[in-house]
């Protein structure tokens, strides 16, 4: 198994010498590039486990006012939770038809992915006006702190990926489907995928987790 | 430049990284749509009792990351693809530091100060 491996590796070596160094230069760019921006994203999701980790010391600091129990809307959530994983569907298939160098097909798909980011920002934001029409905003208690800085950190890295969705249609419409718009392309799409996963952590510890308890 | 500047479909095949198909994208999505559905629910009708409740939708919460990581992020043991999962994996080492040790060394230091 080994030295199949190994012998198969020796012969992609080969094949890769005779394609040329030009080519293997320009390829390995991408490639470095994407690993680059998965390191960064394993930083940002060390910045949330902090602010996880703030959320789960103090969410029971209530200074004598409303728990999650009392202000979370399970239902509302579920609206979110589904216009985010659509999203994430709808992004990937921005990428796979941006690989077989679709260009309609990529912009609507971006389209769609946008359109729902900007729902789930939407109601994120109305969720936030109406806890602080009711005197329940980020100075009422620690609780609340925490629950704004986790929810509101999350919204604000996907209201970056919003922005930078809008300037990768931008480049797409303008420049077409070059190799280094594929790979900015990527780098969202890892984002994008990235902050799914937040969220599921967050519905999971913030709202579920709030009620149920 | 020469022939080799435009993209190539034949170099990303030989290369074999793993973009997902549609196929793949469907399976986890699927995936992941039963994997909130089944959470919300336990909490939402409440027809599971609260020690229950609060280890399936943790569990729940697991593995649907697990799925977004295979299905969406493409993490894999493969040749290319090795370097990015051992830098989630330490990643994921150092969160359940944090927040693991965060959380039981406040929980035990409110049991303490209660017990007073």
């Amino acid at each position: 198994m080994s030295t199949l491996t190994r012998a198969e590796f020796l012969a992609d070596e080969a094949h890769r010498q005779v394609e040329g160094q030009e080519h293997e230069h320009h390829h390995d760019t991408g490639e470095n590039t994407i690993f680059g921006f998965w390191i960064y994203l394993m930083t940002d999701c060390l910045l949330f486990a902090s602010v996880f980790a703030t959320y789960a010391v103090l969410y029971m600091n209530t200074a004598g006012g409303v728990s999650g129990k009392d202000i979370f809307d399970l239902k509302y959530v579920g609206v979110e939770t589904a216009a985010l994983l659509f999203s994430s569907i709808t992004y990937g298939f921005a990428m796979i038809s941006a690989y077989r160098q679709n260009r309609p097909a990529t912009m609507s798909w971006l389209l769609v992915t946008f359109a729902l980011g900007a729902i789930f920002i939407g109601m994120e934001i109305n969720e936030f006006h109406h806890l602080i029409l009711e005197g329940n905003g980020p100075n009422r208690s620690a609780f609340l702190s925490s629950f704004f800085a986790l929810v509101g950190m999350h919204g604000l890295h996907v209201t970056a990926g919003l922005i930078w969705m809008v300037v990768m249609m931008l480049e797409v419409l303008k420049r077409g489907l070059g190799q280094q718009t594929v790979t900015r392309l990527n780098c969202l799409s890892l984002f994008w995928h990235f902050l799914d996963i937040v969220w599921v952590c967050v519905f999971t510890v913030v709202y579920l987790m709030g009620v149920a308890s | 430049m020469n022939a080799h500047s435009s993209p190539s479909p034949h170099s990303s095949h030989s290369h074999e990284v793993d973009h997902g198909s549609v196929k793949s994208y469907l399976v986890g999505f699927a995936l992941s749509v039963a994997l909130t559905i089944i959470p919300f629910w336990a909490v939402m009708s409440g027809h599971l009792a609260k020690s229950t409740t609060i280890p399936l939708i943790v569990l729940m919460a697991i593995v649907q990351v697990v799925v977004h990581l295979k299905y969406f992020l493409h993490l894999n043991f493969s040749k290319s693809g090795r370097a990015n999962t051992f830098a989630f994996l330490f990643t994921a080492l150092i969160i359940v530091m944090v927040v693991g040790l965060s959380v039981w060394i406040i929980y035990s230091a409110n049991n303490m100060m209660m017990s007073m």
